[in-house]
């Protein structure tokens, strides 16, 4: 593999396949996201079919990932949150094994492309919107108008909500897919300090001990970040669909 | 076939080297098209199989829990009963054993002292009559008495003065003396 740092990030068609002009060609991106959804669906699935009443290693793995998203969404958006469980509970599930696979060298990446991201953010917002909407039709704008504001700034703040809202698919899928692009590229870049460094004879092969250290510290932290980022997705998730539950506020 | 692709970076990604791929569009109906397909499956198997599987799960436990610690407590308070009763029959019991004991107490006392009552009024009845026949017995005796001293004076009187006194008179005199 090439030392450039961007190289990982770049998708490969497998399968071409082209309609109208349009490329849905089967890349190695497409590769991984079924390979996402096969490990998460098969891990529960594998995990869940005992249904122990007493749960083995892999139950406990299960429930507590169920228990950890019920217990988000039912505090963020309350008990009728719950009807959007199996949403947040696969986007959590997507995010975090996506994350996850990864953090194995030569893997690719799915959520480290804006495009994967946004589109998973917008699914959220199209859900609050709709939802929103369908519940409590026009109520639903109320969200962008605060009580107790003085009628003089109700203009100003109403302007600031409709921003802040518009804001929320973009702050969502940016946060996630600058965390994972810019984690594996810092990875590469000090992984390919060593290399290069190595090859500069006996003083280069002792000095890049330092960037190997950093190498196995930033692993460390990108798998930090990989959870992170998959917990604090689902997070903001749910206070987004509280929002469309509880537009008043 | 990144080289076909550097044409529509949007503006944010200026930063970036030209190519940058995470920016291609040319991919993007690819992206969203997989996207789609393989995170529909993931939520479709999530809301058919996994979530009420893991719910099933849990809440079997949960009414497993709570129904074991319902029987608990059940027979916890069965317990509690059966000792209350228990302790209540043991109660009873020692009431009942006083209650005879001092029924049983007063019954022989009562007899007793019938008994006893029935032999003071037998006794005192004897004494009575004993007291009775002493009485008559002394005033026959004293009637006697008189009988024979006017015999024993009139004797004495035929063998002192000689002649006969009257009869009359002699015992006229003796209930006289006697009277003194």
């Amino acid at each position: 593999m090439a030392n450039d740092p961007i190289h990982q990030f770049q998708l490969s068609t497998i399968v071409p396949i082209d309609v109208g002009g349009l490329n849905f060609s089967f890349t190695n991106s497409s590769l991984f996201m079924v390979a996402t959804t096969v490990v998460a669906t098969g891990f529960l699935a594998a995990a869940t079919s005992g249904r122990g009443l007493v749960p083995g290693r892999m139950q406990m793995v299960a429930e507590q990932a169920y228990e950890f998203v019920a217990g988000t969404l039912r505090s963020a958006a309350g008990t009728e949150g719950m009807r959007f469980f199996p949403m947040v509970f696969s986007l959590f599930m997507f995010v975090l094994v996506a994350n996850l696979i990864g953090m194995v060298p030569y893997f690719f990446t799915i959520t480290s492309h804006i495009i994967v991201t946004f589109a998973l953010a917008m699914l959220v917002i199209g859900t609050v919107v709709g939802y929103g909407f369908y519940k409590h039709g026009l109520h639903f704008l109320g969200l962008f108008v605060p009580h107790g504001v003085p009628t003089l700034l109700v203009p100003l703040v109403t302007a600031i909500e409709v921003i802040s809202f518009l804001s929320r698919p973009i702050s969502l899928s940016v946060r996630l897919f600058a965390n994972m692009m810019a984690g594996h590229t810092a990875l590469k870049v000090f992984a390919g300090f060593i290399v290069s460094m190595s090859a500069a004879g006996a003083v280069g092969v002792a000095g890049s001990v330092l960037p190997l250290l950093m190498t196995v510290a930033l692993t460390g932290l990108e798998f930090l970040v990989a959870f992170l980022q998959a917990y604090v997705f689902t997070v903001l998730t749910c206070m987004y669909l509280n929002d469309a539950l509880h537009p008043g506020h | 076939m990144a080289q076909t692709a550097h044409t529509e970076v949007p503006a944010h990604g200026a930063a970036h080297k030209a190519g940058f791929p995470p920016f291609e569009s040319t991919y993007f109906p690819s992206q969203l098209l997989w996207l789609a397909l393989t995170f529909g499956f993931l939520w479709w198997m999530m809301a058919k199989v996994i979530v009420p599987r893991l719910t099933d799960i849990i809440e079997t436990r949960r009414d497993r829990i709570s129904k074991d610690l319902g029987e608990a407590q059940r027979l916890k308070d069965e317990t509690e009963a059966a000792i209350k009763g228990y302790d209540k029959a043991l109660a009873d019991a020692r009431a009942k054993a006083q209650a005879i004991a001092n029924e049983t107490r007063a019954a022989l006392n009562a007899e007793v002292e019938a008994k006893r009552h029935a032999a003071e009024a037998g006794l005192n009845e004897k004494l009575a009559a004993a007291e009775a026949r002493i009485g008559e017995i002394k005033a026959q005796a004293l009637g006697e008495v008189g009988g024979i001293a006017t015999d024993t004076a009139t004797a004495l009187v035929n063998h002192l003065l000689g002649g006969t006194a009257g009869q009359d008179e002699i015992s006229a005199a003796v209930a006289a003396a006697m009277q003194k």
